[in-house]
């Protein structure tokens, strides 16, 4: 009895009961809303946290050094056991709140726990998106989230074998790696064509693949997961075994990690009647749509905005902290954020906004033999935006500009290279040529390198191009690798050698096409991101004008290992049909030399009336368009003439249009040769790779030339003797009779010499320079000596060509027909009439 | 319906839109490009060309610009204008992505062409 009354004399004279503070979650934010709270007013609240992971509070940026083995569990605790005992904090772990009663103000956990509250935060987080492929349920298929999930990784990678991991963003390529170094055979899927695209730009993605490749791990982008594969139930319970991709795939795993993202974990929140979007909606002051209930961390949405990042989520708990004190003073409005991917030996930054748009500016630097890359974004003369990669070491810097919105017009020209280097020298435009390695070959007709030309340069005194030419023979065939010479005389004779001026590709670059070409041969480069990045080039994805001239180079360098960009092409090249000016399209069949059958035109008559085709026109290249297709309707118009024989006449092409033929000497009584069918060798021969611009052949019977050959990029008069041959004429913008090539006694021979030309004009001309055009440049002489005089020449250029071929003679219209590029030909959505029309 | 609430129609996933490329939405008042950029920004404007109406889903997308299949103009995707020393403007038309979906609002574009009718 007197005890009781004790008790109750304690609790009338202590101080007032503290009102009660619940937490629920004990990740980071609300570890920092306490942290700051206990700071600014100790003892202000009896604080109850509950945790539905059954431990203290750790750093979650740290999980990826832990799964890497390079930090242990203690290490990247934040608050331990003592730090709750200090500040009175309950905390309860492993249980997970399974109700939020706002009415009574109790919140109730899994393990019946109830506990009131007169402020109540919610820090649910978030929790890892799942894809719902089948076989998702497998035991072996993972998320990458918490420590629970670190330790089963740990736990899978003890036995080694296969790992693939779905995600090519930040938290993927960290687990990736991590396994990687667990000893695991990994293999990151990455549904978007560059990795961490959300963070960096194409460049800068490129890279990062090739430093993750480098560390053994196998990328594969633009891969659609279909099925996760499991083993026979028969033999046990089933488990991952592998992974089906939907092109047909098929991945060994006996661990599939998801890392594709994270969704607000808000259903708590919902169920209490809370106001919900993606996360739990909060305002500036970090309440909810309950005053007495905040929302903090991953879970919170404000402004239509859900953070993910730490920066952010560390300012939403000031904000907190500051609010449960009475200071409403303290907003959050959030600000720009900045990113690093925490691999060791790969370093990039990401800060701000740094997506392409009219009133931005951007600088870029580009430094490949270092891979080094930045990106900085202007607007209005302030930095808002940055992306490092490789040499990261000015990030806060450029962090610190990019938050305090500064005035940087006094910067600008040595801002990009940070802030030692302020009154530094300009970008050297040399850069590409001196990061070559010796044995780069410049020189591709005489097969001279690097090292050879600056060791002459050097060793003999040579101080102009001639010397170079007549001393090492670099550049001084065709002439294209003169640009890149240039450069080298530069790098080693310093200013005392000036340069010829060199018209530069497009305003993406200051090279000009032929320098572009020979680096891309020196330097192995084989993608067009991977060009961009290696010559320095000025904007992020390039233009309509480089774009199609990178593709182009890439095709020819590269006859079976390059993959043709079709976004880097032209609207014809792409659908393989001509645009008209109305947006239909023609279509013009091959008709080759010209030959035709009752069979083929009444198909074509069949398809005319079929798809009520407004105009049929005979060619200038003895062929029959039909013009004003639909877009829609050229798969079912081409499945027609498909299958009375006919193909693509390529009218669209940079490749080989027509071969335009007379009777010869079957009917005409002039005729010396057969014409007609040297015409039609040489279309089903030479029909299919694509050229700098377009191609057009002919073949005369006799001198009086009725095919018009001698007007022709590359013609041929039979003659009693054999066939001459004739090229660089032009019957359009320019008027020009063609010129003398050679004389060839046998067809093979004609076919030899004219297949050598074409090849010699594909490795030689620009992009869109017509043959006329790239003979000007380079000489009849050279091209001559090169064709007709260098029988060894020809027959490796012979060879080359015959190589091209290999890969792009099948028929376009047949793989459309086939169901290739389907999206092309169907609109995306076909709407009706608004219904509110006013 | 208040002036400030949009009439948002799904027209498909951001996903079946190649990267640096377009595809068209086929509407009463005309045909809609809608682009999407390398870095996944997307923008929808009339299909027409303000110099011949060419159509402007079928030219090259880089970085925000496409540059128009007849006669190489360029436009900005962000504000509809043509880019250099053209001068001109393609209507654009309010377009969001939701959760890997597009939502397009045609009531201005249809206000619009209802008003080149009528003028």
């Amino acid at each position: 009895m007197l005890h009781l009354v004790k008790e109750a004399f304690d609790l009338r004279t202590s101080e007032p009961p503290r009102p009660r503070l619940v937490v629920i979650g004990n990740g980071m934010s609300p570890g920092r809303a306490l942290e700051k709270l206990f700071e600014a007013a100790p003892d202000t609240y009896k604080v109850t946290v509950f945790n539905a992971e059954p431990r203290v509070n750790y750093d979650r940026i740290m999980l990826s050094p832990l799964l890497s083995g390079e930090k242990s569990f203690e290490e990247i605790v934040i608050h331990g056991d003592g730090w709750y005992i200090t500040h009175d904090v309950t905390l309860y772990k492993g249980h997970r709140i399974i109700k939020i009663d706002r009415q009574k103000r109790v919140v109730v956990s899994s393990h019946g726990v109830i506990e009131p509250y007169d402020k109540l935060i919610i820090a649910t987080g978030s929790s890892p998106i799942v894809i719902p492929v089948p076989g998702h349920k497998l035991a072996g298929v993972l998320t990458y989230r918490d420590l629970d999930d670190v330790n089963a990784m740990l736990l899978a990678a003890q036995s080694g074998g296969k790992a693939v991991v779905i995600g090519g963003g930040l938290l993927g390529l960290e687990a990736a790696v991590g396994l990687k170094e667990q000893g695991m055979d990994v293999t990151v899927l990455h549904l978007m064509p560059t990795l961490m695209e959300r963070q960096l730009d194409a460049p800068a993605g490129y890279l990062l693949k090739q430093a993750i490749e480098q560390r053994g791990i196998r990328v594969i982008v633009k891969a659609n997961t279909k099925e996760i594969l499991g083993t026979d139930p028969a033999k046990g319970p089933p488990r991952v075994r592998g992974l089906l991709l939907d092109d047909g795939t098929e991945l060994p795993a006996s661990l599939v990690v998801m890392a594709v993202g994270i969704r607000p974990s808000a259903d708590l929140a919902r169920d209490a009647n809370l106001e919900v979007k993606r996360g739990v909606i909060v305002g500036p002051d970090m309440r909810t749509s309950d005053p007495n209930v905040f929302a903090l961390g991953e879970c919170a949405e404000t402004a239509g905005q859900c953070f993910g990042l730490v920066a952010p989520l560390y300012e939403m708990a000031s904000v907190v902290a500051a609010q449960l004190v009475g200071d409403a003073s303290q907003t959050f409005n959030p600000s720009v954020t900045a990113t690093k991917l925490k691999v060791t030996g790969i370093n990039l930054f990401s800060a701000g906004d740094f997506a392409d748009a009219p009133d931005r500016e951007e600088i870029v630097l580009r430094d490949a033999a270092r891979g080094v890359y930045r990106r900085l974004v202007l607007k209005a003369g302030r930095l808002i935006g940055a992306v490092l990669y490789g040499d990261v070491s000015d990030g806060a810097w450029f962090f610190d500009l990019i938050k305090k919105s500064a005035d940087i017009a006094e910067l600008r020209e040595t801002l990009i290279f940070g802030p030692s280097y302020a009154g530094g020298a300009p970008l050297d435009p040399t850069a590409a040529v001196a990061a070559l390695a010796d044995d780069a070959e410049i020189c591709g007709c005489n097969g001279v390198c690097k090292g050879k030309i600056v060791e002459a340069i050097a060793a003999k005194g040579l101080t102009s191009l001639d010397q170079v030419r007549a001393h090492t023979k670099a550049s001084a065939s065709c002439g294209s690798c003169t640009g890149v010479v240039e450069k080298l005389m530069t790098l080693t004779l310093g200013d005392s050698y000036s340069p010829s001026t060199i018209a530069p590709m497009c305003p993406c670059t200051d090279l000009g096409h032929d320098e572009v070409r020979r680096l891309i041969v020196a330097g192995g480069f084989i993608s067009i991101p991977g060009v961009m990045q290696a010559l320095n080039w000025k904007t992020s994805c390039g233009c309509a004008r480089c774009r199609p001239a990178l593709n182009y180079y890439l095709v020819c360098a590269y006859p079976d290992g390059y993959e043709d960009d079709s976004q880097s092409r032209f609207i014809n090249e792409r659908v393989h049909a001509n645009i008209q000016k109305d947006g239909t399209f023609s279509v013009v069949p091959r008709m080759w030399g010209g030959l035709t059958s009752a069979k083929e035109l009444r198909a074509i008559a069949d398809v005319v009336d079929k798809f009520a085709i407004p105009m049929v026109k005979v060619t200038g290249g003895q062929r029959i368009d039909l013009l004003g297709v639909r877009k829609e309707e050229l798969p079912a118009v081409w499945s027609d003439l498909n299958k009375a024989g006919m193909v693509s006449g390529a009218a669209y092409a940079k490749g080989l249009r027509t071969v335009k033929t007379c009777v010869g000497k079957d009917w005409c009584r002039f005729g010396t040769q057969d014409s007609t069918g040297l015409g039609v060798r040489m279309e089903k021969f030479l029909w299919g790779s694509w050229t700098p611009a377009k191609v057009k052949m002919g073949v005369s019977g006799c001198p009086r030339n009725c095919a018009e050959a001698t007007c022709k990029d590359v013609g041929v008069i039979c003659v009693d003797s054999g066939y001459d041959i004739v090229f660089a004429g032009a019957a359009g913008l320019d008027i020009l009779g063609a010129q003398a090539l050679g004389h060839a006694d046998t067809e093979d021979e004609t076919m030899e010499i004219i297949a050598a030309l074409v090849q010699l004009y594909r490795e030689q001309g620009r992009y869109l320079e017509r043959i006329y055009k790239w003979v000007r440049r380079v000489g009849v002489e050279t091209v001559r000596a090169q064709i007709v005089a260098d029988v060894e020449r020809r027959r490796s250029l012979y060879a080359r060509f015959v190589a091209s071929q290999v890969s792009v003679q099948r028929d376009p219209w047949a793989d459309r027909v086939a169901g290739k590029d389907a999206h092309e030909f169907a609109p995306l959505a076909d709407l009706p009439a608004l219904a509110s029309a006013q | 319906m208040t002036m400030s609430e949009k009439n948002w129609t799904d027209i498909g996933a951001l996903e079946q839109i190649p990267h640096l490329g377009a595809r068209i939405v086929r509407t009463p008042h005309g045909c809609v490009a809608v682009f999407r950029t390398q870095d996944d920004q997307v923008f929808a404007l009339e299909d027409r060309c303000p110099h011949k109406g060419g159509p402007l889903s079928q030219g090259i997308v880089h970085g925000t610009s496409v540059t128009c299949p007849l006669h190489n103009w360029a436009l900005s995707l962000e504000t509809g204008e043509a880019l250099g020393a053209d001068v001109g403007r393609v209507f654009k038309l309010p377009l969001r992505v939701e959760a890997g979906r597009l939502l397009i609002d045609l009531a201005p574009f249809a206000a619009a062409r209802q008003m080149r009718r009528v003028g």
